[in-house]
C-alpha cells in the first residue's frame, strides 16, 4: 500500500518541478517543458498506482465485512443472505501534520484520501499530463514558454493538494492557489488588454465567492467545536451533532464559493472571458479540473450540504435550483457564440450546472461520475478546438472556419467523438453519466421529489445536442471561410504532440462511461463485477458520508428516461442539422420578428449580466455611491472625527488643569518637601564631631545591652 | 579556675573598658583616642581569655590573638590617617575637625 499511504508525495512532485522550472528551466534544452512533463508523468503513474491500491483497499474492506457477516450468521442464514447487499465501511487514508498551533487550536495539514480524492488524482494528473504534452506544440516558441510550464506545474500541485485536503483550511489555501494560477495563465498574453482584463475579472469574481468560502469555513470551525478537520465536520454533520441552522448557514455561505469557482449562475461571467488564456489552459483549468473544485467542495463536505439543505427529504433546495438555472442559462448562451471556445465555455457552465443539480437532488455518485466523464470529453473538445485554431489562427467559427474536416481529419474524428459523448449518445461516456443524473432527479428526494429538475435536465440535454451540432457544423462543414480558405497557406493537420492527446481523450470519452454501468435487468448480460464499479469504489463508505442516513439512496437505471433523453438528444441534433445542413426552419426570423430579435439580443448580451455588473453595480459604486460615501465621509465621519478630536482636547485640558496640576503635582511637591524637611531635621545630628558619633554609638550599645538583658 | 577568680578578671576588664570609653569620648588628641580604643580592645581580650580558661578551652586565647592582629592593623591605618591630618592642618585636635557637619 506504499502509493496509497504516501500519496502526499503526488502534489510535492509538481511543486518541486515548479521551482526547478523557475530557476533552471531557461537553461534546459527544451526550456523547462521536459521537467514539467517528467514530473506529471511520474505523478500520473503514482496516481494510477494509488487507484489500483485503493481498489484493493476497498476490496479488502468488503472481504472483511463478508467474513464478519458469515461469522455472525448461521450457515443457513448465510446461504439465505448470500444475495443480500452487505454494508461495509472503508477507512479513508488520513494523515495529518500540525501546520502551526495557536492557543489550544491546532491548524493541521495533511492528506485525506477516499473515493472522490483518489478519482480526482487520476483525472487531474491525466489531463494535466496530456495538456503538458499538447502545450509543447501549442505554445511552442512563446516568449514566456518557461513560465507557462512553471505555472502549469504550480497549478497541478495546488489542484492535487486541493483534492486531498485534510482540513478546510488546507482546502481554502489550495483553493486560492488554483485561483492564482488561473489568473496568471488566463493573463498569459497580458500585452493585450482584453486578456489581462479577463484575468482580473476571473480573479475578482472569484474573490466574491471566496468571502463565502471563508465565512463557511469559520462557521463550520465553530459549529463543529473548533476543528477544521473535514472528516470530523462531516461526521458531526451526519450524526446531527451540529444544529441544522448552523449547517444551513454554512451551506449557503459555501454556495457562494461554489457559484464563483464552478461557474454557476449568476457568478459564471468570468468563465467565458477566461477563454482569453491559451487553449490548453482552458482545457485543463477551465473545463476539467479547477472549475470542478466547487463541485468537489460540495462532494467533499456532502454531509454538511446534505443536512444543511435537507437534500434527502425536500423537493427543492438552493443547490439544485442554481444548478438547474445554470443548465438552461449556460446552454442558451452557447447558441449565439461565434467563438468556438466560448461555445465550449458556456457548455462547461451548463454541464457544471448538471453536476450541481445532481448534488442538489442527492445523486452524489452521478455528479462525481459526470465530473469524471465531463473532464474527459470536454478537455478533448477544448484541445480539439485548439488544434483547429492553431491551424487557422483564429477562434471565430463564422469568419475563419468551415469545412475543416477535409484539412484536419484526425481532429475532426476526435472532436466528433467528444461531441457525441457530450450530447450523450449511447454508448459514449456522457450518456451514462447524464442518464444517472436524470434518474436521480426522477427518483430521489422527499415528497414530490425533484421531478421539476428532471424536466430541466431533459431540456438541457436537448439544447446541448443542438448547440453542439451548430458548433460542429460551423467548424467542420460547409465552405471554408476566411483563414480556412487561404489558398497560399491552407490549414493543415496538427502535429503528433497535439493529436495524440486528442486520441487518448476521445478514447476515454468512449470508455469512461463503462466505469459505472447501471446494475439493471436491461443490462443483465453485464457480469457482476463490472456494473456500478464507480459507485462501488469511489463513493465514500463510512460514518462521515450521508449514505448512512435513511434519506440517502441510489437511483436505479430507468430505461424510459434513458430512451427519452436519447431521443431528445437525437432530436436536438436533427433540428440543428436540419437548420444548418438543409437550411430548414425560419431563417432570418430575427429580422422579421421583434420577439425573436429581443430574445437573440438578450442572449448576445449574455442576459445583460456583464452590463449589470459593470454598468449598474460598478458604475453605481463609482458614481452616486462613491459621491454619497464622500459626502458621508466629509460630513458625518469628519464630524465624528472632529468631535472626537475636540472632546479629546477638552478632556486633555481638564486633566491638565484639575488632575495633573493640582493633584499629581501636589503629591510630587509634597513628597519633595517631606524629604527636605526630614533631611533638615536629620542633619542636626550630623555634627561632624567624631566623638559625638562615638558617644551615640556607645549609648546605643548600652541601651541595646540593657534591652538584651531585660528581655533575656 | 573558679567563679571567684573569674569575677576578678571580669572586673579588671570592665574597669579597662570604662577607662577606654572615657578616653575615646573625652580626649581631644586623636592619638590618645586611638590608644583608648586599644584599651577597649584589650579589655575584651581579658574577658575572652578569662572565659576560655574557665571552660578549659584554647578558643578564647585564639580569638584574643586575632583581636590583637586586627588591632595592630587598625592602629596602623588610624595612625596613618592621623599623620596625614597633622601634615595638612598642623594639629590633631578632634574638636577642630568638623568638616563633615551637615
Amino acid at each position: 500500500m506504499f502509493f496509497l499511504e504516501h500519496a502526499y508525495l503526488i502534489p510535492l512532485i509538481p511543486t518541486a518541478s515548479f521551482f526547478l522550472i523557475l530557476f533552471f528551466g531557461k537553461r534546459m534544452p527544451k526550456k523547462g517543458a521536459e521537467i514539467g512533463i517528467a514530473a506529471l508523468a511520474i505523478c500520473f503513474a503514482m496516481a494510477l498506482a494509488t487507484n489500483v491500491q485503493w481498489r484493493d483497499h476497498v476490496n479488502k474492506a468488503e472481504h472483511r465485512a463478508e467474513e464478519q457477516y458469515q461469522l455472525t450468521h448461521t450457515e443457513a442464514g448465510a446461504e439465505a443472505g448470500a444475495e443480500e447487499h452487505i454494508e461495509f465501511d472503508v477507512e479513508p487514508i488520513h494523515e495529518s501534520w500540525t501546520w502551526w498551533s495557536s492557543g489550544n487550536v491546532e491548524f493541521s495539514a495533511g492528506m485525506l484520501l477516499d473515493g472522490p480524492g483518489v478519482m480526482m488524482l487520476f483525472v487531474v494528473t491525466l489531463i494535466s499530463l496530456l495538456v503538458h504534452v499538447y502545450s509543447t506544440d501549442y505554445v511552442g516558441g512563446d516568449r514566456r514558454y518557461t513560465h507557462y510550464f512553471a505555472f502549469l506545474s504550480l497549478f497541478s500541485a495546488s489542484m492535487l493538494g486541493l483534492v486531498m485536503s485534510e482540513s478546510t483550511l488546507q482546502l481554502l489555501t489550495c483553493w486560492e492557489l488554483v485561483g492564482l494560477c488561473s489568473f496568471a495563465l488566463i493573463g498569459h498574453w497580458w500585452e493585450e488588454k482584453p486578456n489581462s482584463d479577463a484575468a482580473l475579472k476571473a480573479f475578482i469574481t472569484n474573490r466574491v465567492g471566496d468571502v463565502g468560502l471563508i465565512c463557511g469555513v469559520i462557521i463550520l470551525f465553530f459549529g463543529a467545536g473548533q476543528t477544521f478537520d473535514i472528516l470530523t465536520i462531516n461526521q458531526m454533520a451526519v450524526s446531527g451533532d451540529i444544529s441544522h441552522l448552523v449547517l444551513l448557514v454554512a451551506s449557503c455561505s459555501l454556495m457562494a464559493a461554489v457559484m464563483s469557482k464552478s461557474g454557476q449562475f449568476i457568478l459564471h461571467t468570468w468563465l467565458p472571458d477566461a477563454m482569453a488564456g491559451p487553449t490548453p489552459v482552458s482545457a485543463l483549468i477551465h473545463a476539467a479540473t479547477m472549475v470542478v473544485a466547487g463541485i468537489y467542495l460540495v462532494a467533499r463536505l456532502y454531509g454538511v450540504f446534505f443536512e444543511g439543505f435537507s437534500i434527502g427529504t425536500s423537493s427543492v433546495n438552493p443547490l439544485a435550483v442554481i444548478g438547474a438555472v445554470t443548465v438552461i442559462g449556460g446552454a442558451g448562451l452557447a447558441f449565439v457564440q461565434n467563438d468556438i471556445k466560448k461555445v465550449l465555455a458556456y457548455s462547461t457552465v451548463s454541464q457544471l450546472g448538471y453536476m450541481a443539480m445532481a448534488l442538489g437532488v442527492g445523486a452524489w455518485t452521478a455528479a462525481l461520475f459526470h465530473l469524471f466523464t465531463h473532464a474527459m470529453f470536454k478537455a478533448g473538445l477544448f484541445l480539439g478546438s485548439g488544434s483547429v485554431a492553431h491551424s487557422v489562427h483564429s477562434f471565430d467559427m463564422k469568419e475563419d472556419m468551415g469545412g475543416m474536416r477535409k484539412f484536419m481529419p484526425k481532429t475532426f474524428v476526435t472532436f466528433t467523438i467528444c461531441t457525441l459523448a457530450l450530447i450523450g449518445i449511447v454508448p459514449l461516456a456522457g450518456f451514462w453519466s447524464k442518464d444517472e443524473i436524470l434518474a436521480g432527479a426522477e427518483q430521489l428526494g422527499g415528497p414530490g421529489g425533484y421531478k421539476a429538475f428532471l424536466v430541466v435536465g431533459l431540456i438541457g440535454a436537448f439544447m446541448t445536442a443542438a448547440y453542439m451540432t451548430r458548433c460542429w457544423y460551423l467548424t467542420f462543414w460547409g465552405e471554408p471561410r476566411g483563414h480556412a480558405a487561404d489558398e497560399e497557406h491552407p490549414p493543415h493537420e496538427s502535429g503528433p504532440s497535439i493529436v495524440v492527446p486528442l486520441y487518448i481523450l476521445s478514447g476515454m470519452s468512449m470508455l469512461a462511461g463503462f466505469a459505472n454501468l447501471p446494475n439493471t435487468r436491461f443490462l443483465s448480460w453485464v457480469p457482476d463485477g463490472i456494473a456500478v464499479r464507480f459507485e462501488h469504489y469511489y463513493e465514500p463508505k463510512g460514518e462521515y458520508f450521508p449514505a448512512v442516513l435513511g434519506s440517502f439512496s441510489h437511483p436505479d437505471f430507468n430505461i424510459g428516461i434513458a430512451l427519452v433523453s436519447t431521443v431528445i438528444g437525437a432530436l436536438g441534433i436533427a433540428l440543428a442539422a436540419g437548420w444548418y445542413f438543409k437550411d430548414l426552419g425560419p431563417h432570418g426570423i430575427t429580422r422579421r420578428s421583434k420577439a425573436a430579435r429581443i430574445g437573440h439580443q438578450v442572449l448576445v448580451q449574455k442576459y445583460y449580466l456583464d452590463w449589470l455588473y459593470t454598468d449598474v453595480i460598478v458604475a453605481a459604486v463609482k458614481g452616486p455611491i462613491a459621491r454619497g460615501a464622500y459626502w458621508f465621509n466629509q460630513k458625518a465621519l469628519d464630524g465624528v472625527v472632529d468631535g472626537a478630536a475636540t472632546t479629546a482636547v477638552r478632556t486633555g485640558r481638564f486633566v491638565y488643569d484639575k488632575i495633573d496640576q493640582s493633584i499629581v503635582d501636589t503629591l510630587v511637591d509634597g513628597s519633595g518637601a517631606a524629604a527636605e524637611g526630614s533631611g533638615q531635621g536629620l542633619r542636626r545630628i550630623q555634627t561632624g564631631r567624631v566623638q559625638q558619633y562615638a558617644a551615640l554609638l556607645f549609648a546605643a550599645t548600652a541601651v541595646l545591652a540593657g534591652v538584651f538583658i531585660i528581655v533575656i | 579556675m573558679d567563679d571567684l577568680l573569674l569575677n576578678q578578671f571580669l572586673l579588671l576588664g570592665a574597669v579597662l573598658f570604662c577607662l577606654g570609653v572615657y578616653g575615646v569620648l573625652a580626649r581631644r588628641n586623636a592619638v590618645l583616642v586611638l590608644m583608648s580604643i586599644e584599651l577597649i580592645l584589650n579589655a575584651v581580650n581579658i574577658n575572652l581569655i578569662a572565659f576560655g580558661a574557665l571552660h578549659g578551652s584554647v578558643a578564647g586565647a585564639v580569638f584574643a590573638l586575632f583581636v590583637i592582629a586586627i588591632a595592630a592593623a587598625e592602629v596602623g591605618v588610624g595612625l596613618a590617617i592621623v599623620l596625614l591630618i597633622y601634615r595638612n592642618r598642623r594639629s590633631v585636635d578632634l574638636d577642630d575637625m568638623a568638616e563633615m557637619k551637615g
